[in-house]
Parts: structure tokens; C-alpha cells; sequence
């Protein structure tokens, strides 16, 4: 698994992975620029929401949830 | 019914930036990341009770406060709390407007000592259009108890701007704060803020263009951010500019041709538009990872392993929403079983002292029907309102506040986002729909966190789903008098508890169904995006819980309706003893709308009252006992027990009461929430779609119920 770059949606919980790619556009481009989602940032996956959407996130000291849209189109790789 | 500008409710926003102060006065914003204790900095700066809570996006709109150090006035204005200046959302808007063209004479940017890195961006967002900056970091008692240590001395150094540690909530280091900001905003500090560069290229398209924005701003707003704005294509700058300076940067023909040759070197040196953005604000995230990794040590790696266990719980796939819906059913539970005896008592000792003031007033001489207009209409009223409303405000509250001060709405959000998803709904309306547990109004002002038009537009109109304080008193007391015998002992609580519980789940359903039937329809449109901070957990202050809810909710909600109920009262007197044709107007308007009541298993009466309630929901029930003891025998009633004879007397079933809690649950907001949803959506046909909405989805329900037990020979 290691090296392979995935969609960030497709992390498992309690893995992490490494920021490559921003595929998303216009304002949630900026929200997740803004949030720290910049290439090689260090991401973990920590708990998903009892339907399995959204993800909780650990990014940059804060946890945040996205939806599987908004984590589907960050590329990862894996740690 | 479209989607405009007006009905978006951009044009409330403007208003919210002037300033009234005197001369001499200082303006300090206080801005900052969402959910850093902001607007416990504010309180305790200003003395003031704006609301405070552990979630992000309670702080919707500028509030101000006053406060006075060292013999100077000091006008502090709360800023909405942002992740990020960029104007992504009407918050962010109000945000960056205030601190670019408010003329604040300091800008505080309050912060999380728990998660620097994150909040520093804003700081650096911030230090690039003023020079005017204290940074607050806050919660330092947090940070020590995850054994995080902060260098602020070197942080101060590396900022060129004050560094200042607090601890809001105990008001540690805010005389500190004030110290420096007081000597920020006199020039007693030597400020040298540090400076961003960005890549070559950029500084180079950058010089083209900054001399003529310098010209033509003069010294009013930073001309190297604009001229970064201006690069970056951000259009909305433009128009605030002109707005708030009435200088026209779009208009200018020779800015837009350095414009142009500033883009065209950028394209040629690789930068191609949409690059321009992810490079400056990467170069923020960059700056700001460096800071705190140079002034920031984490001593304990795992700080957050216990919040992260007790989510693995509150969220967890099996129990998340068990728990969630069992925490409901206990403040229910807690509230109804709490409530019983301080209400009895507080009836005892109202409907008590009815004969002495009886007398006071008769014995002054006033004439009859003025005693039985203060008394029997206005007093009784009153009393009813007093003790049936304030025991269960006075327990609901609090535990509610605890579970917000802890963090756990966050979670609610998280937990239920798939719901709102599918509903194509925006996750925190989970959010605003929990305040409107305490008051729609409230719910109503706080979808402005709701980023898009279309989906904050869908929580508005179905904030009212769920039920407000001035509900619950009414949910609950029905629950008991029709429900609560069922089981006897120790248990008798649990069958309203239950009840109660069964019709907040059915407002949320209800809410829910709404949300996709508007997106379907009137409101078409697919789920933006979302994303929500789970903010670390926080130890409530249960002293400082009590006092805030007891004295900024309760006796706030109790004022209204005492406010309301009295004169309520007073015109349900009247109606019930001027007769035309030897017939009350009570009862001329009840027989109007009795055959319309009796079809939703109602009767008129209680329709009128909801109709005579509208200024307030909170007086719906004593409008009731108004009408049938002013129109019937006059009852002594100061227990549920006697109030459920006095409903037994006017015919009322258990499909009566049934139906009563459903239209409490929906029929038109009240009017303080209509007033604020015009406000918000600043449109008429969107206020009246709020009004027709709920009442429509009530008539609907009880219509379906009152048939469906008549059909089966249930009532």
C-alpha cells in the first residue's frame, strides 16, 4: 500500500497519507487550500460518521469532517 | 422565486459596518479562526453576555461591546469567526470588510494555542492588509494540559506584532491584552510586522501594478494586498472597494491595462490564472507551518488520544446515533421529572397570593371589572406562564448549554450529515437546527454559516421544524396531562419523555423530507460542499453554565412571554366579556373556527389560540385555559392534575392532545422568527413560503391523524 496514491475518501481510518493532487475547482479549491490541503501536507484519517460519510480528518493540528465529494477529489499518498 | 442577491440577504450585511463612537474612542476588531473562545474574549473584555459555545459559527454578525483601560474607551466589535479572509462566504465577507474598511484602529486576532499552525494562517492573512495587529493566543490552559508549550516571546519576534498569552474563560492575561493593545492603538509600540514575498514572478506582477493602486487608493487601504486581490481576479474586492471607499478601480483604464501586463508577464513566467491563488495561499500555509514549528513543542505526541476515544464512541457506527437520541430523551426526562415539583410550588404559592392582590386592588377602590380585568385576565395569565414555563426553561437550559460548551453539536452535525446530504441539504444545517432548539429566531440568524444561497435558503425555511423554548413548555405539559398516567411509580416520566422525544425525531424527519421536497422543486440544486471542524472537547464550567443559562436564556424567554402574556391576557378578558348579541366575541371567533378546528382533531379555541399566539408561542396554552375558564366555569386550577380536568371538561381526548403538540410543532413561526427570516432572506414571498410551509405540513398531519383515528373508532 505504501507509495500508491489514492483518493483521500479511499483512506482507510487510522492510516495516513501525504497531499499530491487538488482535482476540485473555484471555492472548494480555496476552502481546502485554506484549511492547509496544500501538496505534502500530512493527512490522517480518524473516524468515520455512522453512515460511513463524512470522513473526519486530522489536518494540520484540527480535525475536520469532509463529505466523500470533497475527500474524492484530493489525491493522496499513502504513508 | 429565484435565487437573487436581495433574497440572500447580502444588503443586511452592510449596515453592520459603521461604527458609532466618539472622539478619541478606539475601534478594535476582534477577529479569528471559528470556535477560539472569541466571544469569551469579547464577554470578558466588554462585560457583555453574547452567547458563548463550544461550535463553530455561533458568531454570525458583528456584536460590539465597550471597555475602558487606562482611562481610554475601547469599542470592541466580534467579528464572525473565519478560517480564512478570501470571502469565500457572507461571513467571511462581513469578516474581511470589517477589518479592511471598518478603519478599526487595532485588529486582535484571537487564536487556538491548541492549534496554532492552523489559526497563524489567518494571522498572516491578516498582517498583509494592516500593520495594526495584536495576536491573542487563547486556551492556554488547554494547550497546558495536552503538554503543549508555545515560545511567545520568539513568535512576537518572528510576527513583529505583540504576541499575548490568555486564558479568556478564568480572564487571565486580558489586562495584558489590553495593555498592548492600548499601546498599539497610541504608537507605543515599534510595530514590524513580518513580510510575506511570493515567488519572483509574482512580486514582479506585483510592482507593475501596485504604484497606480497606490495612487488611486492614496493611504486607505494596503495597496500591495489589493494589488494582490487584483492579480488573483478576485472580483467581489472590487466592488467592496467601491462600496466602501467610492473608489472605482474597475473604471479605471489604466490600471486595467497594467492589469493586463502584469497577468501576461505572470502567464509567460509559467503562472497561469488558476495557479495564482493555490501558490499565494500555499506560500500562507507554508509560512505559517514554519512559525509553529520553530515556536510550537508538542511534548506529548498522542495530546488528543482521549477526544479522539470519546469520539470513537459518540460517532461510532453502532452507538452514535443511539447515544445521541438517548441524550435527548434524558434532558427531556431530566426537564419533565425536574420540573414537576418546583412548578406545583410556584403555582401554589402564584394562585396564593391571587386573593391578596384581589384585595389590595378592590380595596383601593377600583371598580369590578377593572379587578377582573388585572386579575382574572392579566394576573392569571401571567401566573400560568411563570410557573408552567419557568421550571422547565431553568432545567432545559442548562444541560443543553453543557452539551454545547463540551462540544457535542459538532458531532450531532457529523453524525447526521448523511441525512441532510441525501436530503440535499448542507451538513450544518444540523447546526442551526440545534439552535433552534433554543429559539428559531435564533436557528433563523445562524444559517448565515450556510455558505450557499440555495441550501442556507432551505435551512431558514425549515428552522421551525423543530421546536423552540417557547414550544416545549407546551409539549411537555400536554405530554404529561395525556400521556403521563400510562405508568405509574418511578417511571411516570417516561411515557412524556417519550412522547416529547418522538415528536422532536418527527420534526427532524419532517425537516428532512422538506429539505429534499424544496431541492427537488422550488429550490432545485445538488449538496455543496462542506466541510466541519470537530473542535477538540472542552471541560464545561458548569458555575458559569448555570448563571449564562439561567440568566441570558431563561429570563430572556420568560420576559417575552410575560411581556406578551399580559397584554394577551388582558385582550382575551375583553373578547370573553364584550358580547354583541348576547354572544362573547370569544365565542363568535371560537364558533368560527370550529368546524376548520374540529376537522384537525382540534376545536376553535385552541386554533385561536395558536392564531392569538403568534406574537409569541410561548402563551398558546394560557390563551387556552384563558378562553375556556373565561368562557365556561370559572376553574381554580394551579396543578397539571386540575388543568387536565378544566381540558377533560372542554372535550378534549388523547387525539386532542396528540394534535395540539403536532400544530405546536408545525404551523407559522412566531413572530420575532418571521420578522428575522424577512430580515435575512430580505424577501416577502420567501417570508410568506416560511409562514405556508410549516402550516401547510401541520394542517396536513393533523387532518391525516384526526381522520385516520375517526376511520378506525379511535376518538
Amino acid at each position: 500500500m505504501k507509495g500508491i496514491t489514492i483518493p483521500l475518501n479511499c483512506l482507510p481510518v487510522g492510516k495516513k497519507a501525504k497531499v499530491k493532487l487538488l482535482r476540485s475547482d473555484g471555492i472548494i479549491r480555496r476552502r481546502m487550500l485554506d484549511l492547509g490541503l496544500i501538496p505534502d501536507t500530512v493527512v490522517e484519517a480518524i473516524q468515520k460518521s455512522p453512515s460511513g460519510d463524512p470522513t473526519a480528518y486530522y489536518i494540520r493540528g484540527a480535525v475536520m469532517a469532509l463529505r466523500s465529494e470533497e475527500a474524492g477529489r484530493i489525491l493522496v499518498e499513502m504513508a | 422565486m429565484g435565487l437573487t442577491n436581495r433574497s440572500t440577504g447580502s444588503n443586511v450585511l452592510q449596515e453592520e459596518l459603521k461604527i458609532e463612537c466618539a472622539p478619541g474612542d478606539k475601534i478594535i476588531a476582534l477577529s479569528g479562526n471559528p470556535n477560539v473562545g472569541k466571544s469569551t474574549v469579547f464577554n470578558s473584555l466588554t462585560g457583555m453576555n453574547q452567547h458563548t459555545g463550544n461550535w463553530p459559527g455561533k458568531t454570525v454578525a458583528n456584536a460590539r461591546g465597550r471597555c475602558r483601560h487606562r482611562g481610554r474607551n475601547f469599542i470592541i466589535v466580534d467579528i464572525p469567526g473565519t478560517y480564512s479572509l478570501m470571502a469565500n462566504s457572507a461571513e467571511e465577507e462581513i469578516a474581511r470588510d470589517f477589518v479592511c474598511f471598518g478603519n478599526p484602529d487595532a485588529v486582535v486576532v484571537v487564536t487556538d494555542a491548541t492549534c496554532l499552525e492552523r489559526n497563524l494562517n489567518l494571522v498572516l492573512q491578516i498582517l498583509e492588509i494592516t500593520d495594526k495587529v495584536v495576536v491573542c493566543v487563547n486556551l492556554i490552559d488547554e494547550a497546558e494540559r495536552k503538554k503543549i508549550r508555545i515560545d511567545f516571546a520568539e513568535l512576537s519576534r518572528r510576527l513583529g506584532v505583540p504576541v499575548i498569552p490568555t486564558n479568556a474563560r478564568r480572564k487571565k492575561g486580558l489586562n495584558e491584552l489590553m495593555d498592548a493593545v492600548y499601546a498599539v492603538t497610541n504608537g507605543k509600540i515599534r510595530l514590524n510586522p513580518i513580510k510575506i514575498t511570493y515567488d519572483k514572478a509574482i512580486e514582479q506582477a506585483v510592482e507593475i501594478i501596485q504604484p497606480e493602486v497606490r495612487k488611486l487608493t492614496g493611504g486607505r487601504i494596503n495597496n500591495r494586498w489589493v494589488a494582490l486581490k487584483l492579480l488573483d481576479g478576485d472580483e467581489h474586492i472590487i466592488g467592496s472597494i467601491s462600496r466602501h471607499t467610492g473608489i472605482d478601480l474597475a473604471g479605471n483604464a489604466n490600471l486595467a491595462a497594467l492589469l493586463g501586463k502584469a497577468k501576461q508577464y505572470l502567464a509567460e513566467n509559467g503562472i497561469k490564472p488558476e495557479d495564482f491563488r493555490d501558490k499565494t495561499v500555499s506560500r500562507l500555509v507554508t509560512v505559517a507551518e514554519e512559525l509553529s514549528r520553530e515556536t510550537v513543542t508538542f511534548e506529548n505526541r498522542q495530546y488528543n488520544s482521549i477526544d479522539r476515544k470519546i469520539d470513537r464512541v459518540l460517532t461510532s457506527k453502532i452507538f452514535g446515533l443511539p447515544v445521541m437520541l438517548a441524550l435527548l430523551a434524558m434532558i427531556l426526562w431530566l426537564t419533565v421529572e425536574g420540573a414537576n415539583l418546583p412548578s406545583s410550588i410556584l403555582a401554589d404559592f402564584l394562585f396564593g397570593i391571587e386573593k391578596k392582590i384581589s384585595e389590595i386592588i378592590l380595596s383601593s377602590g377600583s371598580p369590578a371589572w377593572l379587578h377582573d380585568i388585572l386579575v382574572h385576565g392579566m394576573y392569571r395569565t401571567l401566573a400560568w406562564v411563570v410557573s408552567v414555563m419557568l421550571p422547565p426553561m431553568a432545567i432545559f437550559f442548562p444541560l443543553f448549554t453543557f452539551l454545547e460548551d463540551l462540544g457535542y453539536l459538532p458531532r450531532v452535525a457529523f453524525n447526521l450529515d448523511n441525512f441532510f446530504k441525501k436530503a440535499c441539504a448542507h451538513g450544518k444545517q444540523a447546526l442551526t437546527m440545534c439552535m433552534g432548539f433554543g429559539c428559531n429566531a435564533a436557528g433563523v440568524i445562524g444559517c448565515r454559516i450556510i455558505e450557499s444561497p440555495r441550501e442556507r435558503l432551505i435551512a431558514i425555511l425549515t428552522n421551525n421544524f423543530v421546536p423552540c423554548n417557547g414550544r416545549f413548555p407546551t409539549l411537555i405539559a400536554i405530554s404529561v396531562i395525556f400521556f403521563g398516567g400510562a405508568i405509574g411509580g418511578a417511571f411516570q416520566s417516561a411515557v412524556p419523555t417519550l412522547a416529547v422525544t418522538g415528536v422532536v425525531l418527527f420534526g427532524i424527519i419532517i425537516t428532512l423530507l422538506v429539505s429534499r421536497i424544496l431541492s427537488k422543486t422550488v429550490l432545485k440544486g445538488y449538496p455543496s460542499s462542506f466541510a466541519l471542524e470537530l473542535p477538540p472537547y472542552r471541560r464545561p464550567q458548569i458555575g458559569r453554565i448555570i448563571i449564562r443559562s439561567i440568566f441570558d436564556r431563561t429570563l430572556f424567554v420568560l420576559g417575552r412571554a410575560v411581556a406578551i402574556a399580559a397584554p394577551a391576557g388582558l385582550v382575551i378578558w375583553i373578547m370573553a366579556n364584550v358580547a354583541v348579541n348576547d354572544i362573547s366575541l370569544l365565542k363568535h371567533a371560537a364558533d368560527f373556527l370550529e368546524p376548520f378546528g374540529r376537522l384537525l382533531g382540534m376545536d376553535g379555541y385552541i386554533l385561536m389560540a395558536f392564531i392569538l399566539g403568534l406574537p409569541a408561542n410561548e402563551i398558546v396554552i394560557p390563551i387556552i385555559i384563558m378562553s375556556y375558564t373565561a368562557s365556561g366555569a370559572m376553574l381554580e386550577f394551579d396543578t397539571l392534575k386540575d388543568l387536565k380536568q378544566l381540558l377533560d371538561a372542554n372535550g378534549w381526548t388523547w387525539l386532542t392532545g396528540l394534535n395540539v403538540m403536532l400544530f405546536s410543532l408545525m404551523h407559522f413561526p412566531c413572530g420575532t422568527t418571521l420578522w428575522t427570516i424577512r430580515k435575512e432572506t430580505g424577501s416577502m414571498k420567501w417570508t410568506l413560503a416560511a409562514f405556508a410551509i410549516p402550516t401547510a405540513a401541520g394542517i396536513a398531519v393533523c387532518l391525516i391523524i384526526a381522520a385516520a383515528a375517526r376511520i378506525f373508532g379511535l376518538a
